[in-house]
């Protein structure tokens, strides 16, 4: 086993802190609109195990706009259809030339194992129930364009925070940066096991204790078969968790709302909230593209 | 003395034996002659000559240990381990005899494939007893012929790494196992309760994003066995028990007097669910690393007598199975060359739990659980199976060294306190590190 490449970008938990608000800075830098070819003549190979629409398509759009050729590499229409393991698929595109390989994996801990056999750095958009770094920065990015800084905001994370990568990488982020949080949930989406992530989590049952006085309210996604598996009935969830503007008024006045996307309008929050002034929502999908590029560049040493 | 009775003899001089079964812990000369123990005498007293002499000065020398729990991987899976690369390993980790699982491909559940595996083209190098399965093809359903799996040399029965969930299929295990005064081994796991669950439920789970599974998930089906066993009066055996309420419920088994026993392995009392990082899968087992409190519980009972032996799991896997996600990883790690320096050190050293103790866990504890006659001491007449250890010796593993064809071991480069120097079976040394 070895040391995971320089540049690579396995969780936020193992990230120090100076490497995030490096990165952070990186992105502000970054320019989508005029970008500097920073990834010139390098090899991005995008292996994605699972769907997705929005990681995928800003790490793509991010590695071109910098000069990168990047390769796709999925599920179907591959070897792995064929058997091959994970580790030969990524010996594979490592002999190929790749320099950096982006990968997405429905098992938790598939980048790890990568990085420990691959000389190339690797970018974890997504492991499983793991972590979802990138998703975290492009959300600390989000809230540092409305807020002056993290430490000391109110956040409240409501929704499916077990099953969820996205939730674990921004709990460790955020404390790390120091805002306090407040859990919420059912216990079967939220276990009392969530508040041992960090210190000092806090765990509310009622929505309203999780939003009240909040500076920033972080919806994820819950989805209608997980809570039919659970012998949870999705009319429960909604009258209980869902995020309507009555709720989102006993968050403080200057609150945003975010998500990481996609959401079930009608489950996690009401309709139309997604469209409301204080939804960041498709500002979060935006600014994937700096900070994923800020990524990049990292990974390629480009920039530090 | 005869020239002939001097052949085939071996003379284990100016030792200090521990032998358990005749509670004896004191400095000892013990004599081998054709394959047997032939006599065992104070310092200096046993006379006549020996064709060969072993100077065990400084150094103790138990009789033969037993471990109740190896996965030899033949027939089917030589990539694996075979029977003669497994038993150079189980020598050169100080065992005599090694008890080996029927998972294999084919199971073993025949007469047929009992006689196979012991036959001399294996190539053992120790004393090799195999496990039948209980039920054909481990599926659960239909009983296997005890009788004759018995009568071939299978020394118990099990479904390992199958369990046994069904009530009424249980139940009837036991009763025969009654009727024949044949073990059966239960490794004990709801599999409905545990299903895409690689690890332990606790915090290092939650903060891996890996499904747990929860210590009741092992603990309730030794607690149901238990029942069982009492109501039919059957051979319970506890594999690998890892979970503090599954200790609890053999220990009121055994106070209700219950023919229920149960091994340990040294991975689970050394490490703990919060050792699995970077989701390293040489940490990957069945069952999973526990909590520190479980850990615990099963040091307290190996203290206490309520386990009966330390049994190694010995799972070989290759490389590139072990080398995959986390979820997908085959559970197992190798085990056979690190439990007696795993053992002097955690119990022992850290522990003080005296060595008296240790001995009987690998030797005669172990041979209670089967019945293995005249195994486990060192007694006149017992079978000239002997390890000689040097407890204070320090020494460092090297996995990659190891004499078994797999090396998925967590405790690669680890440093233990005790040393097996040399290991004999029927009085022949078949591991010398003198």
């Amino acid at each position: 086993m070895k040391t995971p490449a320089r540049g690579s970008l396995l969780s936020i938990e193992h990230l120090p802190t100076r490497d995030i608000n490096a990165i952070l800075k990186l992105a502000r830098r970054m320019k989508p609109a005029h970008p500097q070819p920073l990834l010139r003549g390098k090899r991005v190979a995008l292996l994605f195990y699972e769907t997705s629409t929005r990681t995928r398509a800003s790490f793509e759009v991010a590695a071109k706009s910098l000069g990168a050729i990047t390769v796709l590499i999925q599920t179907s229409g591959s070897s792995i259809e064929k058997g091959e393991s994970l580790l030969d698929t990524g010996y594979t595109l490592s002999a190929i030339g790749a320099d950096v390989i982006v990968l997405r994996h429905p098992n938790s801990g598939a980048p790890n194992l990568l990085a420990q056999h691959l000389d190339i750095p690797v970018i974890n958009a997504g492991d499983g129930m793991h972590e979802h770094p990138s998703q975290a920065l492009l959300d600390a990015y989000t809230i540092l364009r409305h807020k002056k800084k993290i430490a000391g905001l109110q956040v409240a994370i409501i929704g499916d925070i077990f099953h969820s990568r996205v939730a674990r990488s921004n709990i460790h982020l955020l404390s790390k940066l120091g805002a306090k949080m407040t859990l919420c949930g059912p216990p079967e989406l939220v276990p009392e096991l969530a508040t041992t992530l960090v210190p000092g989590l806090k765990l509310a049952r009622h929505v309203e204790d999780a939003v009240r006085g909040a500076d920033v309210v972080m919806l994820l996604r819950v989805q209608k078969e997980r809570l039919a598996g659970l012998k949870l009935h999705a009319f429960d969830y909604i009258a209980r968790y869902q995020m309507t503007p009555a709720r989102l008024r006993l968050a403080k006045r200057d609150a945003i709302l975010m998500h990481p996307g996609p959401a079930i309008r009608g489950m996690e929050l009401e309709g139309d909230l997604a469209d409301a002034p204080q939804s960041v929502i498709r500002e979060e999908v935006r600014n994937g593209v700096p900070v994923r590029m800020a990524i990049l560049a990292r990974a390629v040493r480009k920039a530090r | 003395m005869s020239e002939k009775s001097k052949s085939n003899s071996l003379l284990i001089k100016g030792g200090h034996l521990i032998d358990p079964a005749q509670n004896i812990d004191a400095p000892m000369d013990v004599l081998l002659r054709d394959g047997r123990v032939a006599e065992i005498a104070a310092p200096g007293n046993i006379r006549g000559g020996a064709e060969t002499k072993f100077d065990a000065r400084g150094l103790i020398v138990a009789p033969g240990f037993i471990d109740l729990h190896v996965h030899l991987r033949e027939p089917g899976q030589a990539y694996k381990e075979t029977v003669a690369t497994g038993t150079a390993a189980a020598a050169a980790g100080g065992f005599t005899s090694v008890c080996c699982m029927p998972n294999t491909n084919p199971v073993i559940d025949s007469a047929e494939w009992v006689s196979w595996l012991l036959h001399p083209d294996r190539g053992a190098l120790v004393n090799v007893f195999p496990l039948a399965a209980a039920t054909l093809a481990s599926r659960g359903a239909t009983l296997t012929d005890f009788r004759a799996l018995h009568r071939a040399g299978a020394v118990a029965v099990t479904d390992d790494g199958k369990p046994v969930l069904d009530d009424k299929v249980m139940r009837d295990t036991l009763r025969l196992s009654s009727d024949l005064n044949i073990t059966v081994v239960q490794h004990a796991e709801d599999t409905r309760a545990t299903e895409g669950c690689p690890m332990h439920e606790g915090p290092t789970s939650f903060r891996l994003g890996l499904r747990g599974s929860k210590a009741s998930a092992e603990a309730d089906v030794v607690e149901r066995d238990v029942q069982l066993a009492q109501s039919t009066g059957g051979r319970l055996h506890v594999a690998h028990l890892s979970a503090e309420g599954s200790l609890t419920a053999v220990r009121r088994a055994k106070r209700a007097k219950a023919r229920v026993t149960c091994e340990v392995t040294p991975h689970h009392f050394t490490l703990t669910d919060a050792d699995i990082r970077d989701y390293d899968t040489r940490y990957k087992m069945n069952p999973p690393l526990r909590s520190a409190s479980d850990v615990e519980a099963l040091i307290a009972g190996i203290a206490d007598g309520t386990v009966d032996a330390i049994a190694t799991d010995h799972a070989p896997h290759a490389a590139y199975e072990k080398n995959q996600e986390f979820d997908r990883a085959p559970s197992g790690i190798t085990g056979l060359e690190t439990a007696l320096g795993l053992s002097i050190t955690r119990l022992h050293k850290d522990r003080q739990i005296p060595l008296m103790r240790i001995v009987e866990l690998f030797t005669s504890g172990a041979a209670r659980v089967f019945d293995l006659q005249a195994r486990g001491t060192l007694a006149k007449g017992a079978h000239g199976d002997v390890t000689i250890f040097d407890p204070k010796k320090r020494w460092t593993y090297d996995a990659a060294k190891s004499l078994s064809k797999s090396h998925n071991s967590p405790f690669d480069g680890w440093s233990f306190t005790g040393k097996v120097v040399a290991t004999i079976v029927g009085g022949r040394i078949v591991h010398d590190a003198r």
